[in-house]
């Protein structure tokens, strides 16, 4: 149990890792997926097929693939993926501002693979959504993006909260994944730096790594809980 | 649903969208050019030498990469039925059992001299499936594979074949999961069944094996049939964290020997493995439909899937923090 | 025709009894070779032995395409047992990542661990080592036309970036040179993904040890050179089970022996090649 005392500092630092990444990604996830959703139920064909197409592909391929993709593929066309380097954000995110591109790129992994399940939880908002209100919408006059905005999204995200929130929690959760492809401060990679390099044994800084995971997932889950029960209360009155 | 968001395309729309169409496709096609092609095509990413091991069958190397494919896709699949049936078993056993301690929550023990003792058995059984669930499906499938790998033998328990602890790790995950699902499935069929089992003098248990669970069961099975494509993606843990030698495992092995023979093969191994998962997936989930399909035609509506059902098909997939 | 088929059926018999008796005097052989209740004599009388090596390490232990690990470390472990009496193909090969090599030789899933294993006092507490067998030393691989980089006192600027595996020795070797490991440092499973990453110009130099680089560098070399200044020295142990000392000593006399009659050489060619020139003599540390 001495590690606890002796590196809490790297236990420290592996979870400030995963929590800013599962940050950005949940951002990034919930705009990207909120779009792909709209491609999907889209008037034109067209861009219903490009929705579609993108949910089938990066819902069945593991991550790992993906993950592959962005850190090798990516600077082969020529991106050291730069554009997340935000003014002010860096300052607060340090790994997003560093030359070294795997944060960056890991993160972009796990936005592109999270915005799939984002649009399909959202696509289950959306049809939970009583059909009457839409075309209650409709005869009114509204155009589809009117439609969309303000009286589908809002009653549909109302709907999409309980999956969202699922949807975040398994994202943070494979945001553990990094650890293999070049992100070295995330909570999984205090295992390797800990128990293969530094002989510590294994069992305390698993639990050590374990609590850190939970901390993050179950007060969501609990959140999600309660709201999906308030949700359930609502229904039955 | 989509429907009554729009009016079907009229005449002018229609000619729109073949007018658009017509006129993105090749803006597509000359992005695709420019940025993926291209640049892909200066690293030297077409190569002959990089695809024919995989797609010409005059290559030296191309009978030994599927075969070891083939080799990797079987054990895939045996690790992935030997989880689905542990879990599957094991998550039933918890959502019985979740609702019965939920049931027995109610009973006074009277009469008996250790009643209070049986209610607070009762409280800390309860206390301790909770606690298990949000433990097993909070933590990442990585953590607890790589814990079981590192730490089970360490506690005398020891396999020889590292599928076995590929097998426990998604089984501790999945069983959970599964349960979940399960249990929201019984919880969710109409209370009518329950009462009407009860009035011919069921017990509880009773009613929750013979009437619900077979119910909930199938009302459920979509979900479990998108948890069982979860399961079968992650797999492909095992081959990273502890060097398993299932589809992504192999590839990984490949990808290092043909280092070995100075060949950066990573990019075109990497894209088909990619497509052979997305093409397997698909497929079971396009089974997923159909039986979804057949289901409700025979009078089962499926009822909505619980959060943890999307928590789980979100779930990562394949990869690995592993390491040397 | 009838006759024939006896006399196949008779040379059949013979050919199996022969077989038999040749399996039989093998048997009496190593028995009487080990002293009994020794680890050489158990597994002699088994006849295979497993064999902890890795199957991702270039030039020691690499599992080919054809799915059988090739390598150094694997030419020797079919020395040692050769000498026992078992053929290549009785050995099991079981992969032994870095993290786990001490925990295999603890719980017996191997009887012994060729691996790049470097000998080192916090190893002794948990393990025992024969050897070395090897001595390797840990370099910088950079791109052929890099002159930036003179040796690991370089990254001290905090300027460059390098990269290795992660949970390995060189990977914590190369920390205390660095001015900030989270934006200096990058750690892959494995060392293609660390070439990759030097290729596409995101880190400037790979880290392990010399003669792991000099493969990849004789490949491709008008790609990357080595510097070719070890600054660390990494003697290659076998590693057995803690305090096996009889073990231990056969593996060294072994190893010794084959270093005079020339069975290391072949292992080497077989493997090494002239990478790196034969060492002259081995300094095997017995304790």
């Amino acid at each position: 149990m001495e590690v606890f005392s002796e590196k809490l500092g790297v236990f420290w630092d592996g979870y400030l890792g995963t929590l800013q990444m599962s940050l950005l990604a949940a951002i990034g996830a919930l705009i990207l997926g909120g779009v792909v959703a709209v491609l999907r139920i889209a008037p034109l064909p067209p861009l219903r097929g490009v929705g579609t197409a993108y949910v089938t592909i990066f819902r069945n391929v593991p991550l790992t693939v993906v993950m592959f993709f962005t850190a090798f593929a990516l600077p082969l066309l020529g991106s050291n993926a730069g554009f997340l380097k935000i003014p002010g954000l860096t300052s607060v995110i340090k790994p997003l501002g560093t030359d070294l591109p795997f944060f960056r790129f890991a993160t972009i992994a796990l936005t592109v693979y999270t915005a799939a399940f984002v649009c399909e939880a959202l696509r289950s908002g959306i049809g939970a959504v009583p059909p009457g209100q839409a075309e209650a919408a409709r005869s009114l006059g509204l155009t589809f993006g009117q439609n969309l905005r303000h009286i589908v999204l809002p009653q549909a995200w109302k709907y999409a909260v309980v999956p969202l929130g699922s949807v975040i929690i398994a994202m943070i959760k494979n945001s553990a994944l990094a650890a293999a492809f070049g992100v070295i401060v995330t909570l999984m990679g205090v295992v390797d730096e800990l128990v293969s390099q530094e002989y510590y044994d294994a069992l305390p800084v698993f639990l050590g790594v374990v609590v850190g995971y939970l901390t993050m997932t179950i007060p969501l889950g609990l959140a999600l809980d309660a709201v999906e029960r308030s949700q359930k209360k609502a229904v039955r009155r | 649903m989509s429907s009554v968001l729009y009016d079907s395309p009229g005449p002018r729309t229609k000619a729109m969208t073949i007018i658009g169409s017509v006129v993105a496709v090749p803006l597509i096609g000359l992005a695709v050019y420019l940025w993926i092609y291209r640049p892909l095509a200066d690293a030297g990413q077409f190569k002959g030498e990089l695809w024919g091991p995989i797609v010409d069958p005059n290559n030296q190397y191309f009978s030994l990469v599927w075969e070891r494919w083939g080799d990797g896709w079987l054990n895939t699949l045996k690790a992935a039925v030997l989880s689905i049936i542990a879990s599957l078993l094991l998550g039933s056993l918890i959502a019985l059992v979740r609702r019965e301690l939920r049931e027995l929550r109610h009973r006074r023990f009277p009469g008996s001299p250790f009643g209070g003792f049986g209610r607070f058995g009762v409280l800390v059984g309860r206390g301790l499936t909770r606690a298990w669930v949000e433990i097993a499906r909070g933590t990442p499938v990585v953590t607890t594979l790589y814990f079981v790998f590192l730490v089970l033998p360490i506690w005398g328990i020891d396999f020889d074949d590292r599928m076995w602890f590929l097998v426990i790790g998604l089984t501790i995950y999945n069983s959970v999961v599964i349960g979940e699902i399960i249990r929201s499935g019984m919880d969710g069929l109409p209370q009518g069944q329950d009462e009407a089992a009860r009035a011919v003098g069921l017990s509880t248990w009773q009613s929750s094996r013979i009437v619900m669970f077979p119910q909930a069961f199938r009302v459920m099975l979509p979900a479990l049939i998108s948890q069982v494509v979860v399961i079968l993606k992650d797999t492909s843990l095992g081959g990273v964290i502890i060097s398993y030698e299932e589809a992504l495992g192999v590839t990984k092995q490949m990808v290092e020997a043909f280092r070995g023979e100075h060949l950066a093969i990573g990019i075109p191994m990497y894209f088909s493995i990619g497509v052979i998962y997305i093409v397997v997936n698909y497929a079971l989930s396009k089974l997923a439909a159909y039986l979804q399909k057949r289901l409700s035609r025979r009078g089962f509506k499926p009822i909505d899937k619980p959060a943890t059902a999307l928590v789980a098909e979100a779930s990562a997939g394949a990869g690995g923090a592993g390491s040397l | 025709m009838r006759l024939t088929r006896i006399a196949a059926v008779a040379l059949a018999a013979a050919l199996a009894f022969g077989a038999a008796a040749c399996g039989g005097s093998d048997d009496d052989k190593s028995s009487s070779k080990f002293a009994a209740g020794s680890t050489m004599e158990k597994l002699a009388k088994a006849g295979k032995i497993k064999v902890g090596t890795k199957f991702d390490q270039p030039l020691f232990g690499l599992k080919g395409l054809d799915g059988k690990p090739a390598g150094f470390d694997v030419e020797i472990a079919k020395i040692l047992a050769k000498e026992l009496g078992i053929d290549a193909d009785k050995i099991e090969w079981v992969e032994s990542t870095s993290k786990v090599r001490e925990d295999y030789i603890q719980q017996d899933k191997v009887d012994l661990v060729v691996a790049t294993y470097t000998i080192n006092d916090t190893r002794k507490e948990k393990v025992s080592f024969a050897g070395p067998y090897f001595i390797a030393g840990q370099d910088i691989l950079v791109k052929k036309d890099d002159t930036s980089i003179a040796g690991p006192e370089t990254f001290r600027a905090g300027d460059k970036k390098v990269c290795s595996v992660t949970g390995s020795t060189p990977a914590k070797n190369i920390e205390q040179y660095l001015k900030d490991k989270n934006t200096q440092l990058v750690l892959f499973d494995v060392y293609s993904k660390c070439l990759d990453a030097l290729n596409a110009g995101q880190v400037d130099a790979l880290t392990t040890d010399n003669v792991i680089l000099s493969g990849y560098a004789s490949k491709e070399p008008d790609k990357y050179k080595v510097l070719g200044q070890p600054f660390t020295r990494e003697p290659y142990g076998i590693g057995v089970k803690k305090d096996d000392k009889v073990f231990r000593d056969w593996i060294n006399d072994v190893l010794e022996a084959a270093f005079k009659d020339g069975r290391y050489k072949a292992a080497w060619d077989a493997s090494i090649k002239d990478l790196i020139k034969v060492p002259d003599a081995l300094s095997i540390q017995r304790y």
